[in-house]
């Protein structure tokens, strides 16, 4: 056994202690009926240099951005991660541990957790921050459950320029919870005006959109909250040194995917389900919350606080069924946020945006390429209408060298979401234009 | 051992990264770049920067490894938390998980750019529908809670699809608190079926309790109790006569690895916490995975897209055109990362090695057990599986409750138990020793365990005023939810 460090002594001597002769006695109460009378139909196990060169037989079959150059964002974003945030989150110390039950032992995770929760509110503007959700969409599911319990209306509006898979996973969670998010049509890919009567609960508007585009919203989040609505703002981190912070744009939720903050891409996950409020909704708030008190001596310590809120103390009542969250996420998160300091994360966002504007400049350049919405004021990514269908210049870029983009259903699909982060050098960006050139030719 | 296995370190009061940051110090390094067109409007800027901490590399380091030295993981020591399954988490696996083929894959890259990746969830898949008696399984739910809401979500397009409305979930009295928040999540009610005097789930309660508006019954199996609910075959046979449906928490899944399977007990939905069986690092809270197995006729409803295998080329794509799906659950795919962990925990193992995985915990449990009992009584006397519960209600006679024993062992050395849960057993204590600890390490928890009991008896105060060896003392929790600071 690998892992289980028992010798056949420990084993005969344990069985003793309990009065057993063998281990197959240990499972006797389960019924005969009901037993698997096979063995697992599963391979043998094997070494752990057997298991690695398995793994990496797979990997290889993959391409990664590292040889693929990464222009694809729409919800994760080939951002640089220092090496300092894993040396840090990696410290088996804290990725070993688990919920703080146990304060007194748990006080490393408490604090960085602590940490995290006010390096949130300094980003986005907001008074309170929760220790973490699982990804944005799924935060942006659990700010509209606050926004329907604090309001007690039922409609839920979101603009058509927001993610679908955000509406989407909405669409799943209301499908339970009995409502059914409505979409409004944002003409020219951004803006757009909802109706709001006095029982709907929140209004969404992600900005930057799903197309890049930036989204004119302080005059309808003032408009919500006049009608006893919540308006729920979601946005990008990294763009918080250079576009004003949902708490300045009128927002009273605000909801972001945090992978760039320090998380590698991975597929799809683990990423960091970031949610921000104001204190009117902090007894709304779902999922860990950390603290700061004293213990008996007046030390300054950090533990889990308001649980009333939550499944374990609530139970059906709780304001979430969360309990595993993405805490080691947040966690980089915060060393990847105390890394960039207001300086490097004002100098990261012009450089994004910077290097988006001249990618675009360059592309648009090219015939038969422009701007999806031209009118429209962009971050660090932007919508291509393509002569050619989008999928088929991703995949002939991809023999290029290059992961163009996400193709969009827009312009009968000839439309192409672009991504540009710091990391990329002009040199790369000048060979995304040729190829493009030559792809579209 | 003596003292607590977590101690203040460095020089008392260091502070928050708010307290060491001064202006004009900083960590960070871009490329020197020109950044003269950046097309963003006045109106969109930011008037004045975040007051995020302004702190040199070396900050940092020093830091957080404080913060790492003032927290407790497996890593550090035994860590038998009930309910959590806190076994050795394999360094292969971060070894895995961090290889670029796999660490540096774009969620929008097309299939044919991630063959690998498709490979390695199927054979998942595969796997884990042979240990569950399952036949397909979607891998987008991030934690087990988040598993649950998606099985009954599933349950709800099932019996929606067969024009029948029901409104009711069944869930034992002894179940965790996600189980109830997640029905009402769904938009159901939660029906509670009391446990009986073994501590297993009344049969005859709940075949009356039981009508056409059940929509079906949660369950763990071992249940919350640490105990196998043998009468299963009856529970399952009482929830599908009135065409309800059985859903399996996985959670205590540790216990029962090639001994029996969710789905020949007859579960038709199943969750795994591939952070607890298969040993993928618990981070402190999170991150988790919460894997879902169906059975045949609950295939159709879970989540878009899902795996599909084309029979001629054998490649391997998304499918999206799921139109009885109910739907996304996750942003993406879910914990891809998490996975890669958990893929390589099953296939390290193979089907013999988590058979022995499962004996192995459960030879701890009962021999941990046999140890404390006369102590700390059992609170059932049936035979524990992987976990049991034990109850600190004799040492009440002393004035010490279940959280001053915790709190003493932390002095003594070890993580504690999880305390007062199960919330239907007085002063609960619910130990899970797990596999990946040898005879002495159990030993040596009994014997702090047992001399807990005994100080009880000869000096409670020690009891009382523990932990004292730790970086803080017993906080007060009272006054840190009335006088709310949750930033600095």
């Amino acid at each position: 056994m690998r892992f289980a460090p028992h010798t056949d002594d420990d084993v005969r001597d344990m069985l003793a202690a309990i009065g057993l002769d063998s281990v197959e006695e240990l499972f006797a109460q389960i019924p005969a009926s009901v037993r698997l009378d096979r063995e697992l139909e599963l391979p043998d196990g094997v070494s752990e240099m057997e298991l690695l060169a398995d793994l990496r037989e797979l990997a290889s079959r993959n391409r990664h951005a590292d040889e693929l150059v990464c222009f694809a964002g729409s919800g994760a974003y080939d951002h640089y991660v220092p090496s300092v945030v894993w040396a840090l989150a990696g410290r088996s110390e804290l990725y070993t541990s688990y919920t703080p039950y146990q304060p007194e032992l748990s006080q490393g995770v408490l604090q960085a957790l602590f940490e995290y929760q006010s390096m949130i509110c300094e980003l986005t503007g907001l008074e309170v921050s929760n220790a973490s959700l699982y990804d944005g969409p799924t935060a942006l599911v659990e700010a509209v459950n606050m926004a329907r319990a604090a309001t007690k209306h039922h409609r839920v509006l979101v603009s058509g320029a927001v993610d679908a898979r955000y509406a989407e996973t909405l669409r799943t969670y209301g499908g339970g919870a009995g409502y059914e998010p409505e979409l409004w049509d944002a003409p020219g890919g951004r803006g757009g005006r909802p109706s709001i009567d006095d029982d709907v609960a929140a209004v969404v508007v992600q900005h930057p959109n799903v197309y890049g585009a930036l989204e004119p919203c302080r005059e309808l989040f003032a408009a919500a909250r006049e009608s006893g609505a919540r308006a729920i703002q979601v946005f990008d981190p990294l763009s918080l040194g250079v576009l004003a912070p949902p708490g300045e744009m009128g927002a009273d939720i605000a909801v972001a995917e945090g992978q760039s903050l320090g998380n590698h891409l991975n597929y799809g996950g683990p990423y960091l389900g970031v949610i921000a409020a104001r204190m009117q909704d902090v007894r709304r708030m779902p999922g860990r919350i950390v603290g700061e008190t004293l213990d008996v001596d007046g030390t300054t310590g950090y533990v889990l606080t308001l649980q009333a809120r939550e499944q374990h103390i609530r139970r059906e009542k709780a304001t979430s069924n969360i309990c595993t969250n993405q805490t080691l996420m947040a966690v980089a998160a915060s060393v990847y946020l105390a890394w960039l300091g207001p300086g490097g994360l004002e100098e990261l966002g012009l450089q994004c945006a910077s290097n988006a504007h001249r990618l675009a400049a360059a592309l648009t350049a090219i015939d038969g390429v422009e701007l999806l919405f031209p009118d429209a004021p962009f971050f660090k990514e932007f919508a291509l209408r393509l002569p050619r269908p989008a999928v088929e210049v991703r995949d002939a870029m991809i023999d290029r060298g290059v992961l163009a983009g996400v193709p969009l259903p827009e312009a009968d699909g000839r439309a192409l979401l672009v991504a540009v982060t710091e990391r990329r050098s002009p040199e790369e960006l000048d060979a995304y234009a040729n190829a493009l050139a030559e792809v579209v030719r | 051992m003596t003292g607590a296995p977590v101690r203040r370190t460095g020089p008392p009061g260091e502070g928050t990264l708010a307290d060491v940051s001064r202006p004009g110090r900083r960590a960070w390094s871009w490329p020197k770049r020109e950044h003269d067109d950046v097309g963003v409007p006045d109106e969109f800027r930011r008037a004045t920067p975040p007051g995020l901490p302004e702190v040199a590399e070396r900050d940092l380091v020093r830091h957080y490894t404080r913060l790492a030295q003032i927290n407790y993981g497996v890593d550090t020591g035994f860590y038998p938390l009930g309910s959590c399954s806190m076994k050795y988490n394999p360094k292969v696996a971060e070894t895995a998980a961090a290889i670029p083929g796999f660490q540096r894959l774009h969620p929008h890259q097309p299939d044919a750019t991630i063959q690998g990746a498709l490979e390695l969830l199927w054979r998942l898949e595969e796997a884990l529908c042979e240990l569950t008696g399952m036949t397909r399984c979607t891998f987008q739910p991030p934690a087990g809670a988040s598993g649950e809401l998606t099985g009954l979500l599933i349950m709800r397009a099932f019996h929606t699809k067969n024009g029948d409305a029901r409104r009711k979930i069944v869930i034992p009295d002894s179940a965790h608190g996600t189980n109830p928040a997640s029905v009402t999540m769904a938009g159901y009610e939660a029906v509670q079926v009391p446990s009986d005097a073994r501590g297993l789930v009344d049969l005859s309660a709940l075949e009356k309790l039981v009508d056409e508006d059940v929509a079906g019954l949660m369950l763990t199996n071992p249940n919350t109790l640490g105990l196998f609910e043998e009468e299963i075959q009856g529970i399952a046979r009482a929830i599908h006569e009135v065409g309800g449906l059985l859903y399996y928490d996985g959670a205590n899944l540790n216990a029962i690895m090639g001994k029996v399977r969710p789905g020949d007990m007859g579960f038709d939905i199943v969750h795994m916490n591939t952070h607890k069986t298969f040993a993928t690092p618990h981070g402190g809270g999170g991150p988790g995975a919460g894997p879902v197995a169906v059975s045949e006729r609950l295939v159709p409803f879970l989540p878009a897209p899902l795996l599909a295998r084309d029979a001629d080329t054998g490649a391997l794509s998304w499918d999206h055109d799921r139109p009885d799906s109910i739907g996304r659950v996750h942003g993406f795919h879910g914990n891809f990362g998490v996975l890669v962990r958990a893929y390589a925990y099953v296939f390290i193992h193979g089907g013999h090695g988590l058979e022995r995985v499962s004996e192995r915990a459960v030879l701890n449990a009962n021999y941990l057990a046999e140890k404390v009992k006369a102590a700390y009584p059992l609170a059932f006397a049936g035979r524990p599986m992987h976990e049991f519960v034990a109850t600190a209600k004799p040492l009440r006679a002393h004035g010490v409750r279940a959280t001053d024993v915790a709190k003493r062992i932390i002095d003594l050395g070890f993580h504690p138990a999880t305390v007062y849960f199960p919330l239907v057993v007085e002063e609960a204590m619910m130990v899970e020793p797990t596999e990946t600890e040898p005879k002495e390490v159990l030993d040596a928890f009994a014997d702090a365990m047992l001399q807990a009991a005994g100080e009880a008896e000869s000096d409670p105060q020690l009891l009382h005023d523990a932990p004292t060896t730790t970086p803080v003392r017993r906080l007060d929790e009272a006054r840190a939810a009335r006088n709310l600071k949750l930033r600095w």
